[in-house]
């Protein structure tokens, strides 16, 4: 087994990372006192309520998982759910996120009260984790019914469909919050999104040098800035800051990990109170270089010569756009053709974005979570997992569930990966 | 050289003496609490039928379970990794064993060289399969060991939705008060844990031969029905329990 040993050293932007992840939190927490409204709803909303000033948007799915990260108030919020009759197999997410509602419990302290919720129906909870929201504070909300599909299918109704909701959506908020909406705002935070989408796209690439420049808990804590505010010129701004830190350090041969012995991709959500796995992984010199959520879910890609390349953004294309109608046109198309919402629809084009990352990311192998909290990521996942055998590439399963400690054996996923590394001649690095 | 393989089960640990790369004895005890004394036990017992003491052994490897709680062992490995070992040695022409355990199962495809080339594990909905027979056994009110004789003599197909114990139990109760006979339900219980275990099997694909071990290896109505679902014979070692403690001890010598 080849032993490559190489420089390595923190990120100069992690601390700038914290400071934004940190902001953007004590914004939730702080938003009644800055006199700004507070809006809650699945992430990353769609870059519209930008258009009525002072918005804070609070999202559900980074909110669940950083109590997902601490076991114990996970499991408080997990039971106050069960004990309000929500059944234990709905998604996590949701889960955590309504137990910290109903107790007012948070990593941040409380729970601040929204002023309305706004959600895309993006996966089989949205619509129905948001109603229980509205309901329990009293408030107003708004769903928008994402027509996700595989390309080239009805992509012109699709998309229709989605604008004249993001239209009706516009009056809806004028009405609801009596304030009146800025196109050029909503343009300049749909820019920002795009472009975020778009960086986040050309930084993930990057991992595919050796040694790899992140790795994946670095990521997760990087991606999530732009699930988080990508609509936010300061998010663009990081992105491009942390691009020319991980060209340079692709071009220095600065890896995350000393010894980069193998590479794996993770799919689907992590078990969140157990990332000592990609840790337990480096013992063996082996790096996770990323996630189809982590690279889809934050990025934008389009197909260039059969490789992954970032997408073009409608700017980058000549879209011309100089009021609403554009923008919200050029903006439901950008989302509907995005690869990380089409998991919930295609096995097909899941196989192929795996494969094409497995290929294009110089990855010896897949470790999958079997995710047990999520239907959307973990829909197709064994048919992955065969394509990916018959492809000849290594595959190891582990079951868990990304916001549930209980169904998640530490002990027994960290047997997995043990066997699953010995079987690919890795010995724990001395 | 003398050298030993440690086996720790969830139910059995096992250990086996290799002399100059011969099975010279072997050991079978119940896995306690304390898994460590469990393993002193296994390996005392097996060096005291060799007629050896703990200092003859030149060297130690766990494996199972209960692996990483063996410290005076020197070197861990995953049982995948023993059991494609030791099949290698018991039926070199073996490319998949499927290893049923009380409470994990996998399958695992290996090479001529005795390596694994690959395997898949039990998920949470397929474990305890060992542990789900006696379970049933209990409701049946029969022995594990006669389980087999029932269902080799069930003549009827009576289909069991589930394997988690809680809920088959209730549905075994279901069955004998729908009049089922005990035969038909043994078969269904051994029916439900095979189709599921196949399953698995299917998933990582079968290359000839094909060797089943584990606990549940032993019960000649699984090998049977084993082979009736995958289409292909069954090769049991004939101590099926050991063969991970043999690919332990074997690697203990390399």
């Amino acid at each position: 087994m080849t032993q490559n040993t190489y420089k390595t050293k923190p990120l100069d932007c992690w601390q700038k990372a914290r400071e934004l992840r940190q902001k953007h939190y004590h914004d939730i927490m702080t938003a009644k006192e800055q006199g700004r409204l507070l809006v809650t709803g699945s992430a990353p909303p769609l870059p519209l309520t930008a258009g009525i000033r002072d918005v804070v948007f609070m999202g559900g799915e980074p909110w669940a998982a950083t109590i997902a990260l601490d076991p114990n108030l996970s499991e408080q919020c997990l039971e106050a759910t069960e004990a309000k009759g929500f059944a234990r197999d709905l998604c996590s997410y949701c889960r955590n996120y309504l137990g910290s509602m109903f107790l007012s419990r948070s990593p941040f302290g409380g729970v601040p009260k929204p002023d309305f919720c706004f959600t895309r129906h993006g996966c089989d909870t949205h619509a129905k984790w948001y109603q229980v929201v509205k309901e329990y504070y009293d408030i107003p909300g708004f769903v928008i019914d994402m027509p996700f599909g595989p390309p080239g299918e009805r992509e012109k109704t699709r998309t229709e469909y989605l604008v004249a909701q993001c239209h009706e959506y516009i009056e809806w908020l004028e009405k609801t919050t009596k304030r009146r909406f800025d196109d050029e705002r909503m343009i300049a935070a749909i820019r920002n999104d795009w472009n975020a989408t778009k960086l986040w796209g050309e930084i993930a690439l990057l991992n595919a040098a050796v040694p790899a420049p992140l790795d994946q808990v670095r990521i997760y804590s990087l991606y999530v800035i732009g699930v988080l505010e990508r609509d936010k010129k300061e998010t663009v701004q990081f992105y491009e800051i942390l691009r020319d830190e991980v060209k340079d350090r692709v071009a220095n041969q600065i890896g995350i990990l000393a010894t980069e012995r193998w590479r794996v991709l993770h799919d689907s959500q992590p078990p969140w109170s157990s990332l000592r796995l990609f840790k337990h992984l480096e013992e063996y010199g082996v790096v996770s270089i990323g996630s189809h959520y982590s690279l889809f879910l934050g990025g934008a890609y389009e197909k260039q010569d059969g490789n992954l390349v970032p997408a073009r953004t409608p700017d980058d294309r000549g879209t011309v756009i100089t009021n609403r109608d554009q923008a919200i046109q050029a903006m439901a198309e950008w989302y509907l053709s995005q690869g990380a919402f089409q998991i919930t629809l295609s096995p097909r084009i899941r196989i192929q974005d795996t494969l094409q990352m497995v290929r294009q990311m110089k990855a010896n192998g897949m470790i999958m979570h079997l995710n047990r909290g999520c239907e959307a990521a973990s829909y197709g996942q064994m048919e992955v997992r065969l394509a990916l055998v018959q492809a000849g590439v290594p595959v190891l399963t582990y079951e868990g569930n990304m916001g549930d400690a209980k169904e998640y054996d530490e002990r027994e996923a960290f047997d997995r990966v043990d066997g699953f590394m010995e079987s690919m001649g890795l010995k724990k690095l001395v | 050289m003398i050298t030993a393989g440690v086996d720790i089960g969830a139910m059995n640990t096992k250990a086996v003496i290799l002399v100059d790369g011969q099975v010279s004895s072997y050991s079978l005890v119940p896995t306690g609490i304390d898994m460590k004394q469990s393993a002193e036990l296994a390996l005392e017992e097996a060096l005291g039928r060799a007629g050896l003491s703990p200092s003859d052994v030149k060297g130690i490897i766990a494996t199972g379970v209960g692996r990483k709680h063996v410290d005076f062992a020197h070197d861990q490995v995953s049982d995948i990794t023993a059991n494609a070992r030791g099949m290698h040695w018991v039926f070199p022409r073996v490319r998949t064993t499927i290893d049923v355990g009380a409470e994990q199962s996998h399958a695992t495809r290996v090479s001529d060289t005795g390596n694994v080339v690959d395997s898949v594990r039990n998920e949470k909905c397929a474990a305890g399969a060992g542990a789900f027979v006696e379970s049933m056994a209990a409701a049946l009110e029969v022995t594990v060991e006669d389980m087999e004789g029932l269902a080799l003599a069930s003549k009827n197909m009576t289909a069991m939705n589930v394997t988690c114990v809680v809920f088959a139990e209730s549905e075994v109760v279901s069955l004998i008060h729908s009049g089922v006979a005990r035969t038909d339900i043994a078969r269904a219980i051994l029916e439900a844990i095979v189709t599921r275990t196949v399953s698995m099997v299917r998933r990582l694909g079968v290359e000839n031969d094909v060797a089943l071990i584990g606990g549940v290896a032993q019960n000649a109505a699984v090998v049977k029905l084993t082979q009736d679902h995958l289409g292909v014979d069954i090769l049991v070692p004939e101590n099926p329990c050991i063969v991970g403690a043999l690919g332990a001890a074997l690697m203990a010598s390399e």
